[in-house]
């Protein structure tokens, strides 16, 4: 029953529900593949029982007709949610094995919506990273080669966990985590969709936070509906996380439409970049067109603090990052290292010593430096005053347009190891960090690929609290684009 | 003004002192998580997710602790801030788990507001306004304990998170006594207001001490904080010490550093904690867990309407029922007492003879029996009883002292009591008359000295018929008739 493993998360739902096959199969197959896939190294931890019981549920459910949304779907998680008594390292040594005694609320809405568990997904460590090349776990290696070549691709970050598990269809769908492009840019370098809804709309209660008034989760998956139905059972209004956001839960799904007439598409010109490939400007070009022949009429817009945005990004996000972990003391959980003779502060030193990466401390000393009592004026405030300008930006781009297409990376994925310049790597985000400073819903869908056969992806910004017109205009991207085949399996 | 000068060698210099007030929410969770927050728990027994910081946890504020700051700036007449917000305040430390605390730099809850002072409790009407900068409301710090293993330190997380309000005054006392004097105003407000217990054994309010001095009319002087003082006496010799410790310090030439102290208790000094060099860094930046703090004009006006009669306007209906002040003032400063005795006036006692039963009769046979003025004995209704008693001429105040105490020996009703020991007052003229005509007889002598001219033996003849009357006499009626038959 492998090939079940090749439908999608609609498709798995719907046969199952038609009586096709078991959830059980279904379970069973996910299991097989993921124990078949560790070439990867997409799951930090698996948990097949976990996918079994979810799955006998559902299917003592269909007998007694009393499904739920997610009945007879697994699901992978990413690592930096909270999973009951099950592995929670956000990627990082410094939480070592800790199991937390609690389930993150969207990991809960999922289970409640009878959703099944496969294992945990490797991450960049406590998500910071755009390559996947942080995790204390090893590198996660993107399903994907270039054509004619053997080199490990990076499926990108921090979600590259997610992205190659879906991508490699060892799970059907995954959770990923955004707080500057760490759902869409994995998506894009893997092939998939994966969308960051408006900030707020899921909970961040249960999640290891990086950045807080950042952080959102949102699902990855292989289509805009797969996206739509998860996405449907992560989000909620929870009074655990003041920032949620008290609103009901639209039925994306049943909202689909790709018919855009009478919708207006911004082409933003300040994303032009110098130096982007032609190839990604070219996508663009043909994004819009595919919207114009959803019916949309493409309007060029400005979005004039664009320039501003990733350092703005990289002064906010290390900021709240370096108040985050500063809980990560050695004192109460995960790992703790003592110095013989040595006193508290010793303790705390060698402990955040040894259990955080290089690229966690260097972001945790840019943001205790902005922070510092001297600098905080010049960099925190200032950056706080360019965030508004850039929400401001949007606000009056969506005056003229009903949602926003730019390319969601500068490039394709590129090899391990081949980009070590810390400022080169943070330049994969230029896109996607403007959607996040200003809360904003953000999709990225697969485009085509590029001359090395590498996925490319397009990048949709929607208005806040408007997911649905992203997701529509996401649908009709995926009804023009050519079909991306996933690779086929090597590991 | 104060004339409190401290004196050196090279003249007279002025203290000036600030205090910062740490004042425990009085509120059944916690700021930002629902665990409780009871005294004496066992250690990390009141301790949520959120308060051991575990991950992915986030603090959802506490309304019931907002209500209760907005209150108690409305207390004190201050500007209640619609638009507050939360900032982190990060520095290491083991009782901090998170790293940070969550507190208000930047946009506190509460604004300027005053509170008067009667620093000299012999002249209560001699008051000074203290000024209140802000009010802010924060998360107080766990607890660490060094004592309990020779190796280790213990870390009790049960205060983590526990809701604070930091009152800080203007720099506008002058001397411990108004030091004290605010202090215990404050107390006095926050009791009345139901928003902390005021209990500084406990911990739930203590005091940063922050003091300078300077020649009077100079520029301020460099100031020291001394941290966490935990008594109003102790404030007190805090401000002595310091003042004459940096009065030393600046004419020695040595000069005053801007640093922190600690109060020995023991010892009753002040020593160095940390020097403003070596002063952390805390990097504050509003909380990107928490979204401003919005107050609608119901909240407030909710907030408003719940107030309960303050100190100062109490004192001033005390003093209007022809109250002294100095009575009214010991009457209002504790809430329970001014509660006691509202109830005492509710059940009709005459107002001036209520507040001299209460503030001089009532403590002395309380404390006689070592009572304490809570008891459950001790009922405002049962002294309203006693004293309608005497008004009506049942017994006299005298009598009135002696049924309370068998009262609160023995029981029942004051009425019973009176019944049981037959210690009614009797104005029946035909017996006093009878009595007091065996007392002449008995005193023929005497009644010829009186009417020789030695007027002071009617005290005399008073006390003999009191006596022979086990003192159940009105003595308005026996000095009536002595007069009539001595000077008829």
């Amino acid at each position: 029953m492998s090939d079940l493993t090749n439908l999608t998360l609609a498709e798995l739902r719907d046969g199952f529900r038609k009586g096709d096959f078991s959830a059980v199969e279904v379970a069973e197959s996910f299991n097989e593949a993921v124990a078949g896939a560790d070439a990867l190294n997409a799951y930090v931890e698996k948990t097949p029982e976990l996918a079994i019981e979810a799955a006998k549920a559902a299917d003592e459910a269909r007998s007694s007709v009393s499904l739920k949304p997610l009945s007879g779907i697994p699901l992978g998680m990413k690592d930096l949610f909270a999973t009951e008594g099950v592995l929670t390292s956000a990627g990082s040594k410094m939480l070592g094995n800790f199991k937390p005694p609690y389930e993150s609320t969207v990991s809960a809405n999922l289970k409640a919506a009878g959703a099944g568990m496969l294992g945990k997904l490797n991450m960049d460590e406590f998500a910071m990273g755009s390559s996947n090349e942080t995790c204390a776990h090893g590198n996660v290696i993107s399903p994907w080669r270039r054509e004619g070549s053997n080199a490990g691709i990076t499926p990108g970050g921090s979600s590259g966990g997610s992205a190659a598990a879906v991508s490699a269809r060892i799970a059907p769908g995954a959770t990923g985590t955004d707080t500057g492009g760490s759902i869409r840019q994995p998506a894009a370098f893997t092939g998939i969709t994966g969308i960051k809804p408006t900030y707020g709309r899921c909970s961040r209660w249960g999640i290891v936070a990086f950045a807080s008034s950042l952080d959102q989760a949102g699902p990855m998956a292989r289509t805009v509906r797969d996206c739509a139905i998860m996405l449907e059972n992560m989000a909620g209004f929870d009074p655990k996380d003041s920032t949620s956001i008290d609103a009901p839960v639209p039925q994306w799904e049943a909202g689909l439409s790709s018919d855009l007439k009478g919708k207006r598409v911004g082409v933003p010109k300040e994303y032009r970049i110098d130096g982007t490939p032609a190839e990604i400007d070219a996508l663009w070009d043909q994004g819009v067109e595919w919207l114009r022949d959803a019916g949309a009429e493409p309007v060029e817009i400005s979005l004039q603090h664009t320039k501003y945005a990733l350092p703005t990004y990289y002064i906010l996000a290390p900021a709240e990052a370096s108040s985050n972990l500063a809980r990560y003391d050695g004192v109460r959980y995960g790992l703790r290292e003592t110095v013989e003779g040595g006193g508290l502060h010793d303790m705390y030193k060698a402990t955040r010593s040894e259990g955080f990466g290089d690229e966690v401390k260097r972001r945790i000393m840019i943001g205790t430096y902005v922070l510092s009592a001297g600098f905080y004026d010049a960099y925190f405030t200032k950056a706080q005053r360019v965030r508004a300008l850039i929400k401001q930006d949007f606000r009056k781009a969506f005056e003229r347009c009903d949602m926003i297409l730019t390319p969601t990376a500068p490039s394709a994925a590129f090899g391990l190891g081949e980009k070590t310049d810390p400022l080169a790597m943070y330049l994969n985000d230029v896109f996607a960090v403007p959607a996040s400073l200003a809360g904003l819903p953000a999709m990225s869908v697969p485009g085509g690929l590029d001359k090395d056969g590498l996925p490319l992806g397009l990048h949709l910004i929607g208005n806040e609290m408007d997911e649905q017109t992203v997701l529509n205009a996401g649908l009709a991207i995926e009804e023009r684009a050519p079909s991306i085949q996933l690779p086929e399996k090597w590991w | 003004m104060s004339e409190y000068r401290i004196k050196g060698q090279q003249g007279e210099y002025e203290v000036v002192i600030g205090l910062e007030v740490h004042a425990q929410v009085t509120s059944n969770a916690k700021l930002f998580s629902g665990a409780a927050t009871a005294f004496g728990a066992e250690p990390n027994t009141q301790v949520s997710l959120v308060d051991a910081a575990m991950p992915g946890m986030l603090p959802v504020p506490n309304k019931e602790c907002i209500r209760q700051a907005v209150r108690t700036g409305m207390a004190i007449d201050a500007q209640i801030n619609k638009w507050s917000r939360f900032d982190r305040k990060n520095y290491f430390y083991a009782d901090l788990p998170q790293g940070y605390q969550i507190s208000q730099l930047y946009h506190p809850l509460v604004g300027e507001g005053e509170v008067e002072v009667s620093p000299d409790e012999k002249n209560p009407d001699k008051t000074k306004t203290i000024g209140v900068e802000r009010i802010h409301v924060e998360q107080d710090a766990g607890k660490l304990m060094h004592d309990q293993h020779p190796t280790m330190s213990y870390v009790d997380l049960n205060r983590c998170g526990v809701a604070l309000m930091e009152i800080v005054s203007k720099p506008d006392m002058r001397s411990p006594a108004e030091a004290g004097a605010y202090l215990r105003k404050l107390r006095s407000i926050l009791r009345y207001v139901g928003s902390c217990d005021g209990n500084m054994e406990e911990g739930s309010m203590r005091a940063d001490v922050n003091v300078s001095v300077r020649k009077p009319g100079e520029e301020l002087g460099t100031r020291t904080e001394t941290k966490n003082v935990n008594s109003v006496r102790f404030v007190q010799q805090v401000i002595e010490h310091e003042a004459k410790r940096q009065v030393k310090a600046i004419e020695s030439g040595e000069g005053v550093s801007q640093e922190t102290r600690l109060f020995d208790v023991a010892k009753g000094v002040t020593r160095p904690l940390r020097s403003k060099e070596d002063a952390h860094d805390y990097r504050y930046f509003p909380d990107p867990d928490l979204l401003p703090l919005e107050l609608d004009d119901a909240f407030l006006a909710e907030c408003r309407e719940s107030l309960p009669e303050l100190p100062d306007a109490k004192l001033k209906r005390y003093e209007d029922l022809g109250i002294t002040p100095y009575n009214a003032a010991v009457l209002t400063a504790e809430v329970e007492t001014a509660k006691w005795f509202d109830r005492l006036l509710d059940a009709g006692a005459e107002a001036k003879a209520a507040s001299n039963w209460a503030n001089s009769v009532l403590p002395g046979i309380l404390n006689a029996k070592d009572i304490d003025f809570s008891d459950a004995r001790n009922t405002p209704e049962a002294s309203a009883e006693i004293l309608a008693m005497v008004d009506k001429g049942e017994i006299s105040k005298g009598q009135a002292k002696e049924v309370m105490e068998l009262y609160l020996d023995e029981g029942g009703t004051p009425a019973e009591v009176v019944e049981k020991h037959g210690m009614k007052q009797t104005s029946d003229t035909g017996a006093i008359e009878a009595e007091i005509d065996k007392v002449l007889e008995a005193n023929a002598d005497k009644v010829e000295q009186y009417k020789g001219g030695k007027e002071q033996l009617f005290g005399f003849f008073v006390g003999q018929t009191m006596k022979a009357m086990r003192g159940q006499a009105n003595p308005q009626v026996v000095n009536q008739i002595l007069r009539a038959k001595l000077d008829g």
